[in-house]
């Protein structure tokens, strides 16, 4: 499945985060790479949303809408912003 | 400004068309008056959403390819099998109203203080968020020297062919055909690879900055090229539309 990069869901980031999210630098959990949002790879036709790292493909972000709410999984990043 | 309309809360509103623009066989151009538009940034993008009948919604996102003070504009490639882009391509028509967010993204754009030379490789319709840049760059009177080389299939698939044509002062366009050349074309014919990019990129010591926009494989293929060619990672920006057409 082909990849888009981070700024491709800045719209849903924007959304969940309420304000602009590309350019916030992201640290990867598991190999401690940091990028800013808007060059992680979004996995975007998984069910849900999925953003891995570029560098070790660890799953660092997941989004998933269900009717109106969106859930978020943050849980393979060591921080954001 | 453009720092302001990065702020505050996105929120989905009705855009109306103005007028569509034929492109190519399969790509429009779309002009849009948008009430409440705080403003852009070349390179940015906007989300689409489609409601049909009985209530499934369709998002898309879509690089705005108008310059920053010029009224947004979109450039769709219409996608045998998409669901939203074939009702952009085909049945929209001015006076129609469109539901709309944005803009987004602070990601992949440039303003003139972050200088150059610039770079953009374009594969298809990748083309379109460098044309805001190009547009924005000649409507402030930067100086900044650009190097565009942009893949396509056809020549009859190159989207802005005329605008291409007559490129500001300081600006060289380079076209590349991947599938079939006119007799006497005097460009390039192929997949953009090493050999080609070595003719038409700024060498490192310029610090150039580099946007390449495209499908998926042809950013993959072209931004890595350019970083094992000595381009920093972070000077090479990257949007990926995903999928294969187009170059």
């Amino acid at each position: 499945m082909d990849a888009v990069d981070g700024n491709a869901i800045g719209g849903l980031l924007h959304e969940v985060f309420g304000s602009e999210m590309t350019t916030t630098v992201s640290v990867c959990g598991t190999c401690g790479t940091a990028r800013q949002v808007g060059e992680l790879a979004v996995y975007a036709h998984a069910p849900g949303t999925v953003v891995r790292c570029p560098s070790c493909d660890n799953v660092l972000m997941v989004f998933v809408k269900i009717h109106d709410r969106t859930c978020v999984d943050l849980m393979g990043l060591a921080a954001l912003g | 400004m453009a720092g302001t309309a990065l702020r505050g809360r996105l929120t989905w509103q009705v855009a109306k068309v103005l007028a569509v623009a034929v492109e190519t066989a399969s790509v429009r151009t779309i002009m849009l008056d948008v009430p409440d538009w705080p403003g852009h940034q070349a390179g940015q993008h906007v989300d689409i959403r489609l409601t049909d009948e009985d209530g499934y919604v369709a998002e898309r996102s879509y690089s705005i390819a108008s310059a920053p003070g010029e009224p947004v504009a979109l450039t769709v490639e219409r996608l045998d099998d998409g669901e939203v882009s074939p009702y952009l391509t085909d049945e929209l028509r001015a006076g129609d109203e469109l539901e709309l967010r944005g803009p987004i993204g602070g990601y992949f754009v440039w303003e003139p203080e972050n200088g150059g030379p610039l770079l953009l490789l374009a594969g298809g319709s990748g083309i379109v968020p460098l044309r805001s840049i190009l547009r924005h760059r000649e409507r402030t009177g930067s100086a900044v020297p650009v190097r565009l080389l942009y893949s396509s299939r056809t020549l009859d698939d190159v989207i802005y062919r005329a605008e291409l044509d007559k490129p500001a002062a300081g600006v060289e366009v380079f076209h590349t055909l991947t599938r079939h050349q006119p007799p006497g074309w005097s460009g390039y014919a192929g997949r953009v690879d090493a050999a080609l990019l070595a003719e038409v990129v700024w060498p490192t010591s310029m610090t150039p900055l580099a946007y390449v926009c495209g499908p998926t494989n042809f950013v993959e293929a072209v931004s890595q090229t350019l970083v094992q060619a000595g381009y920093p990672p972070q000077r090479v920006k990257t949007e990926r539309f995903g999928g294969t057409g187009g170059t």
